[in-house]
């Protein structure tokens, strides 16, 4: 690990001036995947600025949305009883996500702004774009079973690792964010972006800008929710595939539903079209097949990833019928 | 050599000005007043590492197994690399040292988190638990007790951050059966693969309402 300077903030102001004129300058909080990537040199800030004094960890309720504080921990989350009760989604997400210790560390801000896991990476000694872009995907034709299937351009093929995100984005959430000219809102499914031919940059945030809060509007989806989540082992790993399913139910008739999968791109993957298919239909496993076959399209396999195309029409199809109670 | 992109500056240059920074803002060196030009004479008299170490660090109060204890952490310190090197509390094991394994599991303020993932520097005025703490003198914590019963280890590298996880589990309300035990305990690798009986030790402790 380089030297860098520390910095602490205790206002949202007083962080964001942290930024100004720094671009090697990054926040800290849980620091959970910083510190390991800095471990390895793969960041090297010459600054951190921790943020964990800044109050920001609150959950509260207010006019038709859930606003859950970016210093809010994934474990606290997980166990709030407003978040279990009206988006249990989100509950079960967390919980599919990283350990214990871990979610008793990581923040949802940090959540959202943690890296690829892809192992090219990781490795400094490895070629890739997203790291030190111009050096070329090692993954492309490497080693890419845990890679994307959707989305990916020549430069990249890296997978954004997170589960409370694939909840976050099935659940309609907007990202709030402040920066030196104020706040802004960022929907979900406009906060991470595809690689195209700038696989550096993961999201729209700016280097200036800071995560406040995430907001979730009411929904009817907490009867009929499921994540569903296919790893290599049963606990504790990154998703192969998984899959957040939400319905809304009038008896058996599918009045509204939400899909969104994770482990396929490189951010958190809506699938809007599959989830018309399914509005007016009676929930069975023959619709749900029919809406995993229109999720799937589009897709694209690398060498060792094929599997992924099988896997996904599979998990989807679970998770719905999961969230349906047809299992 | 290799140029970073933005600054277009080699990596030996932005070294150097981020120590640079750090000097420049580092309040000791205000205090005492020393100069960078001072820092880089004392360094070619070979004082270079003494006040280099006085510099580089800044001091941090922890409460550790109940024992306040201030100390002079460097930023890039972890909290186990601290416990172990600095406080010769080596009970708390490094293991991967990436967060995947969970040797270095301690309590910061009566939750569990992983030392080897948290930088000393932040955790300022916190309460640190580690195994060494559990014990009452020679009375053994219960978890302790009952991984001694049910053979909850074979070669014990990972044990202390076994039993760090196991207290935490039960308070946490995370060890009501064997299914939420085996999950919310996943973050504690074990090779010798004691897992059978680090539950039943986990479900004993927890059966036997005892407060942990």
């Amino acid at each position: 690990m380089i030297q860098f300077q520390f910095e602490r903030a205790s206002t949202v102001k007083a962080s964001v001036n942290a930024m100004v004129n720094n671009g090697n300058a990054r926040f800290i909080a849980g620091g959970t995947n910083l510190v390991d990537l800095m471990k390895r040199n793969v960041m090297t800030p010459t600054k951190l600025v921790d943020i964990n004094a800044v109050p920001l960890k609150d959950i509260q309720q207010k006019n038709g949305v859930i606003s859950i504080g970016a210093l809010a921990l994934n474990s606290q989350v997980a166990d709030n009883k407003i978040i279990q009760e009206k988006y249990p989604l989100l509950s079960k997400a967390l919980n599919a996500g990283a350990s214990a210790q871990i979610r008793n560390m990581a923040t949802v801000g940090g959540n959202i702004m943690q890296r690829t896991r892809c192992s090219y990476f990781y490795d400094t000694t490895l070629p890739c774009n997203k790291r030190q872009p111009g050096s070329g995907c090692g993954a492309l034709d490497g080693l890419n079973r845990m890679h994307a299937i959707f989305g990916t351009s020549k430069d990249c093929i890296a997978v954004h690792p997170s589960d409370m995100c694939v909840a976050l984005v099935a659940l309609d959430a907007t990202v709030v964010v402040a920066g030196p000219k104020g706040e802004r809102r960022i929907p979900f499914e406009e906060f991470h972006r595809l690689p195209g031919s700038q696989p550096a940059k993961d999201n729209t945030l700016q280097n200036n800008e800071m995560i406040i809060s995430v907001e979730i509007p009411d929904n009817e989806f907490n009867k009929n929710a499921h994540y569903f989540k296919v790893r290599d082992r049963a606990s504790y790993a990154f998703a192969l595939i998984s899959v957040a399913a939400a319905l809304n139910m009038d008896g058996k008739v599918i009045k509204e539903a939400r899909l969104a999968m994770g482990g396929v791109a490189h951010k958190p993957w809506r699938l809007k079209e599959a989830e018309k298919s399914l509005v007016g239909k009676q929930a069975t496993e023959e619709v749900f097949k029919q809406a995993a076959e229109i999720a799937m399209q589009g897709a694209k396999a690398y060498k060792y990833n094929a599997f992924k195309l099988k896997l996904g029409p599979n998990v989807i199809v679970e998770a719905l019928k999961n969230a349906a109670g047809l299992v | 050599m290799n140029k970073n992109k933005t600054t277009g500056k080699s990596e030996e240059e932005e070294n150097h000005e981020s120590r640079r920074d750090f000097l420049k803002t580092t309040s000791i060196l205000t205090a005492i007043a020393v100069s960078p030009v001072a820092v880089s004479k004392a360094a070619e008299y070979n004082l270079g590492e003494k006040i280099n170490h006085a510099l580089e660090t800044t001091p941090v109060n922890l409460t550790i197994n109940g024992i306040k204890k201030q100390l002079a952490v460097e930023p890039r310190s972890t909290l186990l690399d601290v416990l172990r090197e600095q406080l010769n509390l080596t009970g708390t094991k490094k293991g991967c040292d990436y967060g995947q394994c969970g040797a270095c599991t301690v309590h910061v303020n009566g939750q569990r988190v992983l030392s080897c993932l948290s930088l000393a520097i932040m955790q300022d005025g916190k309460q640190v638990t580690t195994i060494e703490g559990l014990s009452k003198g020679d009375e053994l914590h219960p978890m302790q007790q009952a991984f001694i019963k049910h053979d909850g280890f074979q070669c014990g590298y990972c044990t202390p951050g076994q039993i760090m996880s196991a207290v935490a589990c039960i308070n946490e309300g995370h060890a009501e059966n064997k299914e939420d035990i085996k999950e919310f305990m996943s973050g504690n690798i074990c090779r010798c693969g004691a897992y059978p009986n680090i539950v039943k030790a986990i479900q004993e402790v927890k059966n036997g309402g005892q407060k942990i």
